[in-house]
C-alpha cells in the first residue's frame, strides 16, 4: 500500500508527461526524475541475455536510488557495471543498486552501467520496443519503453552519427 | 715535429682500426655468421611475445581441430561467449563488416571465436549465434580442458564471476592475429579506430 501511494501522484504526473511530449521525445518521467532513450541492441539468435541502456536525470533534490527493473522479455534483469581494464573485460553486479544524486545525470550505456536482460523469452527484434518498469526506491515504480536498435548499435543509440 | 706527426699518424690509424673492428662486429652479430637465429640457439624473433601453440577444439560444425588445420592462413583469434550482452555481439558485428570492406582478400583470412564459457556454448549453441554474422567465422568450442588449454596457449584471460542470478565471464577482448607460420603479429583493440584495425588485417595478409 506504502508503494502505491508513493506512486500515485508520479503515475497522474506520468501521464501527464506522456501525453504531452510522447509525439516527438523518447522520454519518461516520474518526480524529480527524467529518464531519456530507453535502448537496448537487438540480440543474435540463441542469445540469452541482452543490455538495456537509458539515461536518468535527477532535478529534485533528494538523492534517489534505481534499484531494480522488469523487462516484458526476461525471466530476471540485474543491474550490471562493466569496465575494461588493461584490455580485459570484467562485469560486475551491482546489488545495492545505482545512486542518483541531486542534480547529477546517470547514463548507462555500452561499456559502463547497464540493465543485464537475463534469461530472456523472446529475442528483442530491431526496430521493435520492449516494455519494462524501473523500481527507483522513492520514485516508486516508473514504466518505460526500450527503443530495439540493431546488433552492433552505436554507443548513443541514436543514428546518423 | 717529426714525432708530432707519427704521432698523429698512429692515433688516426688505431682510430681507423677501432671503427673498422666495431663495423664488422655489428656486421658479423646482425647480419654475418654470428646473427641470432633459430640454428644457434634463438627460437624465436627477439621481441615476439610467446602467443600461440598447440590447442585441440570442435567447431561450431561438430569438427575437431588443432592449430596445425590453420597453418597457412593468417587468424584473427577472438575468445568471447555468447552470454555476453555487449563486447561479443559488438566484436563480432565489426568484424563481419571488417570482412566485408576487405572484399576478396578477406578469403585469406580465417577468424576464429573461441568461447571461454563452453559449459553454456555448446557447438549447437555456436552454430545458432554465428548465423547473425559473416559465414566465415568459425566458432570453436570443446571441453573445459581444451577451452583452458587454447587460453593458456593464446595467454588470455578468462575467468567466471558470480552474479545473483548465474555466473558471466570476465575476459580479454582484444582480437589476436596469427600469421600463416602460427607466429603472433599483434592485437586489435576493442574500440580501436576502424581505419586502424582494417590496416593491421591488411598488413597481417599481406605478410
Amino acid at each position: 500500500m506504502r508503494v502505491f501511494r508513493k506512486i500515485a501522484p508520479h503515475t497522474l504526473l506520468l501521464a501527464g508527461f506522456l501525453i504531452a511530449p510522447a509525439a516527438f521525445a523518447h522520454d519518461f518521467a516520474a518526480g524529480a526524475l527524467k529518464i531519456s532513450h530507453p535502448w537496448a541492441r537487438a540480440t543474435p539468435p540463441g542469445a540469452k541475455v541482452a543490455g538495456g541502456y537509458l539515461a536518468i536525470e535527477n532535478a529534485g533534490s533528494t538523492p534517489d536510488r534505481l534499484v531494480g527493473a522488469t523487462i516484458s522479455i526476461a525471466n530476471h534483469v540485474e543491474l550490471h557495471e562493466m569496465a575494461m581494464s588493461n584490455g580485459v573485460m570484467q562485469m560486475r553486479a551491482l546489488p545495492q543498486g545505482i545512486e542518483i544524486n541531486p542534480g547529477t545525470k546517470v547514463e548507462l550505456k555500452p561499456g559502463a552501467l547497464h540493465l543485464m536482460w537475463l534469461d530472456l523469452t523472446t529475442a528483442p527484434v530491431k526496430g521493435s520496443t520492449v516494455s519494462g518498469t524501473l523500481r527507483f526506491e522513492n520514485a516508486g515504480l516508473v514504466p518505460v519503453e526500450f527503443v530495439v536498435e540493431p546488433i552492433g548499435a552505436p554507443s548513443s543509440g541514436h543514428h546518423g552519427q | 715535429m717529426l714525432l708530432w706527426i707519427r704521432t698523429i699518424a698512429w692515433a688516426l690509424l688505431l682510430a681507423i682500426g677501432f671503427a673498422s673492428a666495431a663495423i664488422f662486429l655489428g656486421w658479423w652479430q646482425v647480419d654475418g655468421p654470428g646473427r641470432y637465429t633459430e640454428l644457434n640457439g634463438g627460437v624465436v624473433t627477439p621481441g615476439a611475445p610467446q602467443i600461440g601453440g598447440p590447442f585441440t577444439l570442435v567447431t561450431h560444425k561438430g569438427k575437431t581441430v588443432t592449430e596445425k588445420d590453420f597453418l597457412g592462413r593468417p587468424l584473427l583469434i577472438f575468445f568471447g561467449f555468447t552470454h555476453c550482452p555487449d563486447v561479443c555481439p559488438t566484436t563480432l558485428f565489426e568484424t563481419t563488416n571488417r570482412l566485408r570492406q576487405l572484399g576478396a582478400d578477406a578469403d585469406r583470412l580465417q577468424v576464429l571465436f573461441i568461447t571461454a564459457d563452453p559449459e553454456r556454448d555448446t557447438p549447437a549453441q555456436l552454430a545458432l549465434y554465428l548465423e547473425a554474422f559473416d559465414s566465415r567465422i568459425l566458432g570453436l568450442s570443446g571441453s573445459q580442458e581444451q577451452i583452458d588449454g587454447a587460453i593458456r596457449a593464446f595467454k588470455v584471460y578468462a575467468r567466471k564471476v558470480p552474479t545473483t542470478s548465474g555466473y558471466t565471464m570476465d575476459h580479454t577482448a582484444s582480437v589476436i592475429m596469427m600469421d600463416g607460420n602460427g607466429q603472433f603479429r599483434g592485437m586489435i583493440d576493442y574500440h580501436e579506430h576502424e581505419s586502424v584495425a582494417l590496416a593491421k588485417i591488411r598488413r597481417l595478409i599481406a605478410r
